[in-house]
């Protein structure tokens, strides 16, 4: 089997035992007879992805064995598909959007082509990326490669299906409460929320502007720590990125658990969890203390709280953001003779049940009256939530909390409760309502299905995150299991 | 929480939010909309009175961009996405009431 | 009318002012500012409000709103934020407005100033609500034929704009065109903005109410629409009446939105369903807060223009100028800058007032002109009167010269030179001429020697007609008088 990982793949390309082109076409014909199967993909660019991997077979073969290309030269990625692809269609698995290519590129995008990469295509997502399982999608659900009864999770389903199954290295994903982490846990393989600010968001189609953040996909912590480090930094086109410099992620990435002191939340461990679920992480914890890392309780009190406040920001923020998907410049436009009507069928025909069902929440939780009562509210709650972990990381540098409370669930089980879905993200909203980075390592399986952990530092200690991981991911098996597709 | 079962105001929100709902729909996100509304009403027994809100997470002020003109983008490019367009200009069904 | 309604009611009027900023590119992005460019050429992802893309605040933008709060003695708040105001609407592509909502602790840029007018002698302080900043919408223009639609210009879309909201301080139509002159004059001097109500960088809403003397303000109606200074005059009056009429019939007045329609007169209320609009205004998460400290304020305070009433009383001061023509002089930049730099090429302020106050304004009166669309450069006016206090021409030539000097935009000398204006003060040649008009005139001749002054009158009118108007009027009287021994 080739090599899977970024990495890998980068040393073989140097080495002249692999060239893109071999690689790039291994994708395409893996994706075209196993992703009917998983739906991961929304769209493939074969041909732009051949002919760019033929420029890196070139690059290649004249660069010798010194590392003068960028770090992800000729590494096929998958991009979920609210991100905007110059020229390629972005839907945002909504039928509103259906056929728009948009006229730009996403910050990440021109930052993932200047580092080399090679995109594949375009991955499905719950709509808007409003959902925990990918089956919000308006073009169907993605299938979890480990068994596709199940969900991968979501919003960002089919970048993480894509890379359990081995289509592609890399993908990026959005996270908005969970997004990013959850579809990581649940299909086995590492996903990074950053720090709010750490990376662009120019060009990802907002869901909730306050709360979201693009982050990578990967098999194994380094190449995640490597697909973060060509998107991460400050972007003059996004007000809310941070002037914060980007560390060199790989370098001290193996220093090992020793010293680190890592706080497990006395809320976490409740009913709503999953008793395998619960197994896992404590015996993660075991690993980390057998390596050298301190292991303490500490307290989230308000972090029952997140969810409730969540459910108010969040659609509050995308109520605004979707208003302008009206038919007028772009996209599905319902015909009509009165313009106000065009817009009521317009966005009737074109918006999907849950999509309808968070805008006319978020428009309540705003409306005249009810302002205060709900969205101001809930923004007061996410103050308590950021207090709760800072005062948390006094004590500890990395909390660690399971990234679902449950095993990936059965397509169609929840998607007709929308209380029960929104409850898949009750770990992994503190975390986007606070702003810190949240990293999901797989942690083991049940029933054979993983079992996510996730890892959550201070603001921009992305570093830590991957420190502990990899001194985890190291001493334990998962990052080496394939689902039985991608073993094929 | 519970006048979000009247019909009045989701036919309300509905309309604010420019969205057409069936009556099927209408009473689902009625029920929908009042559970959900009542789950987030344990928001109420937290003591909030002095926690300012935060609209930001991050202490980031004063992003500023100096004022210097870019390139626009091409407007046959743009163009070519829209539902309907003339002479340069986007088209829409005119506006019958006073919007 | 009942005697009784014409004399109780006061009139109450507040003004809502959008003023399109001085700057090069847009609020939140690079497209340039610019009039007349073809539909849809001045767009990117931010303006047209794509998926995926973000505002980024414009410093420019920010300057001139915090130059504007200093004009108008505001006390700027030291943080503010940005607000999405929500509707539905073709000509606001993200389906909301990026603007700055004033609530709880939410301060805008700036607030409680003050513009100070003078109304019949009367100085009168309109005080300001607020001054914030805010992207402009897109165009909406309807399409000629009837079933075409309206048809979308965003090159607009997201130019920046300031919003001034006055108290409802003013208490007649008259004061409301005292006003916005004032206020045009200022952010004219401020560089702020061009100010021009015709050319839509600047916009005017009013809200208007009755109000018995010593009573509440009475329901007020908005009036939108108003394309010019005159307009909203005209407007006001036109609305006042009408409030007033319908306050004496017995009725109450709607709480409405009026359009003005200039060319009927009147105003109209809306057919459309009045709805109270829910703007669901929350804090723009896509920008971040702006702090405005000491320092910068202090930057922006050196880096303001002289404003007008300083300019004026300066010129009252230092070139010993009455008030009404330090008045004339300051009604706009371009006319107080003229001046000024006419005086320092030819040093007599009072002689360079008189002729921009009376000849070229008359001039430009007669073209339809204002003083501040005068096309001609201060070194020809200069050079004008140096030739008239060097003796080369008269006054009264001088006139005529001023008025090619202006439509054919030539230099005085050469008008001078080729139409032969020299003045004529040789003695030798005049006396000749007197010569001849008197012997060409002996009956006015005779009345002079009698006593009769008029008659002197008709004979340098002569001589002014023989010599082309060329004659120096003092030489030729001292001669005249001489010959006729008067």
């Amino acid at each position: 089997m080739t090599p899977s990982g970024a990495l890998a793949l980068r040393a073989a390309y140097l080495e002249r035992s692999l060239r893109p082109s071999d690689v790039v076409d291994a994708a395409i014909d893996q994706i075209a007879r196993h992703d009917p199967n998983l739906h991961a993909f929304l769209y493939v660019g074969a041909d732009q992805a051949r002919a760019e991997a033929a420029v890196w077979d070139e690059r290649y073969a004249r660069a010798g064995s010194r590392e003068t290309l960028p770090s992800l030269a000729g590494v096929p990625v998958a991009i979920k598909d609210n991100m905007c692809t110059r020229g390629v269609p972005t839907t945002c698995g909504s039928r509103i959007l259906e056929g728009w290519r948009p006229p730009y590129d996403a910050t990440v995008v021109t930052r993932l082509r200047e580092a080399g990469a090679i995109i594949i295509g375009k991955t499905n997502l719950d709509e808007f990326a409003m959902g925990s399982s990918t089956e919000h999608s308006a073009f169907g659900p993605t299938r979890n490669p480990w068994d596709s009864s199940r969900v991968p999770g979501g919003s960002s389903g089919g970048s993480a299906a894509a890379v359990a199954a081995g289509f592609v290295p890399l993908a990026l994903g959005s996270d908005t409460g969970g997004s990013v982490r959850l579809p990581a846990g649940f299909c086995g393989i590492v996903g990074l929320k950053p720090t709010y600010g750490r990376v662009s968001r120019y060009g990802l189609v907002a869901f909730a502007s306050s709360l979201d953040q693009i982050g990578p996909f990967a098999g194994d912590v380094t190449d995640c720590a490597l697909m973060l480090r060509a998107i991460a930094g400050k972007d003059p086109q996004d007000s809310t990125s941070a002037d914060v410099p980007v560390p060199d992620y790989i370098a001290a990435i193996g220093e090992g658990a020793g010293g680190l002191r890592l706080g497990v939340p006395d809320e976490v461990v409740g009913p709503g969890v999953e008793p395998v679920v619960a197994e896992a992480v404590r015996h993660a914890l075991d690993v980390f203390a057998a390596h050298g890392g301190q292991v303490e309780r500490i307290s989230l009190p308000t972090i029952e709280a997140a969810l409730p406040a969540y459910y108010l920001i969040a659609p509050a923020e995308a109520s605004s953001n979707l208003a302008r998907y009206d038919g007028v410049q772009y996209g599905l436009r319902a015909p009509s003779e009165d313009l106000h009507e065009m817009y009521a069928e317009t966005r009737r025909q074109g918006f999907g049940a849950e999509v309808k069902r968070r805008i006319m929440l978020g428009t309540y939780a705003l409306s005249a009256g009810y302002y205060d009562a709900y969205y101001v509210k809930a923004q007061r709650v996410r103050t308590l939530v950021a207090r709760d972990f800072e005062a948390a990381f006094r004590k500890v540098d990395v909390v660690v909390m399971p990234v679902a409370p449950t095993l990936p669930f059965a397509i169609g089980e929840k998607a007709e409760d929308p209380l029960q879905m929104y409850l898949s993200d009750i770990f992994t909203i503190p975390v986007n309502l606070a702003g810190l980075p949240g990293l999901a390592v797989p942690c083991g399986f049940a029933r054979g299905l993983p079992i996510g952990m996730q890892l959550v530092g201070r603001p921009f200690d992305e570093s830590t995150l991957f420190r502990a991981a990899y001194a985890y991911e190291q001493a334990t098996p998962w990052h080496r299991r394939r689902p039985p597709v991608a073993a094929a | 929480m519970s006048q979000v079962d009247d019909r009045a105001p989701v036919e309300h929100i509905a309309h604010l939010a420019r969205l057409a709902l069936s009556e099927q729909e209408r009473e689902r996100f009625a029920e929908q909309l009042g559970r959900i509304l009542e789950y987030c009403a344990r928001l109420n027994e937290l003591p909030l009175a002095d926690v300012p809100p935060a609209s930001h997470v991050i202490p980031i002020t004063n992003v500023l961009r100096d004022d210097v003109a870019t390139p626009s983008l091409d407007r046959d490019e743009v163009l070519a996405q829209a539902p309907a367009h003339q002479d340069g200009f986007f088209r829409v069904p005119r506006v019958l009431e006073g919007g | 009318m009942t005697k009784e309604a014409a004399v109780a009611y006061g009139t109450v009027v507040g003004l809502e002012i959008h003023v399109q900023l001085l700057t090069v590119s847009k609020m939140f992005c690079g497209c340039a500012v610019s009039f007349g460019a073809s539909p849809n050429t001045r767009i990117c992802p931010v303006c047209l409000g794509l998926p995926g893309s973000l505002p980024v605040l414009n410093r420019r933008a920010v300057e001139l709103g915090l130059r504007t709060a200093l004009a108008l003695e505001c006390r700027v708040h030291p943080r503010s934020q940005f607000h999405r105001k929500n509707y539905f609407y073709p000509d606001i592509p993200k389906g909301y407005q990026i603007s700055q909502y004033e609530y709880a602790d939410h301060a805008p840029l700036a607030t409680d100033g003050h513009l100070d007018i003078s109304v019949d002698g009367q100085r009168r302080r309109i005080r300001i609500r607020r001054v914030h900043l805010e992207e402009d919408t897109g165009r909406l223009v309807h399409s000629p034929d009837q079933h075409g639609g309206s048809l979308i210009d965003y090159n607009r879309s997201g130019v920046p704009l300031m919003e001034i909201v006055t108290h409802p301080d003013l208490r007649a139509p008259a004061e409301a065109r005292e006003f916005l002159t004032a206020l045009r004059r200022l952010l004219q001097f401020a560089e702020v903005s061009t100010g021009r109500m015709e050319e839509g960088t600047l916009r005017c809403d009013a809200n208007v109410s009755l109000q018995r003397p010593g009573g509440p303000f009475g329901t007020r109606t908005e009036v939108k629409n108003m394309n010019s200074i005159r307009s909203v005059e005209r407007a006001l009056a036109f609305e006042v009446e009408r409030q007033r009429a319908v306050l004496a019939r017995g009725d109450s007045v709607a709480q409405e939105t009026r359009h003005w329609d200039e060319r009927r007169e009147v105003t109209f209320g809306s057919r459309s369903k009045e709805e109270a609009q829910d703007y669901r205004y929350f804090p723009e998460p896509d920008l971040v807060p702006l702090v405005v400290d000491d320092n910068w304020l202090e930057r922006v305070g050196a880096e303001l223009p002289e404003l007008p009433a300083a300019r004026r009383d300066r010129f009252i001061t230092a070139y010993g100028l009455s008030v009404y023509d330090a008045d004339l002089l300051t009604t706009a930049p371009s006319v107080a800058a003229f001046f000024e730099r006419v005086v320092a090429l030819f040093p007599q302020p009072k002689t360079v007032a008189n002729w921009i106050t009376g000849d070229v304004t008359a001039y430009l009166n007669d073209i339809g002109a204002g003083l501040d669309q005068l096309a001609v450069s201060p070194g020809r006016l200069a050079s004008l009167l140096r030739l008239i206090e060097d003796g080369t021409i008269s006054g009264r030539i001088a006139k005529e010269v001023l008025v090619e000097m202006i439509r054919e935009d030539r230099d005085p000398a050469a008008i001078v030179e080729a139409r032969g204006l020299t003045q004529i003060r040789d003695e030798a040649a005049l006396s000749e001429i007197v010569e001849k008009i008197v012997a060409d005139h002996p009956g006015p001749a005779a009345d002079v020697r009698a006593g009769k002054k008029a008659a002197m009158g008709f004979l340098m009118g002569q001589i002014m007609k023989a010599t082309g108007g060329r004659a120096n009027p003092e030489t030729a009287t001292r001669l005249l008088r001489r010959r006729l021994g008067a």
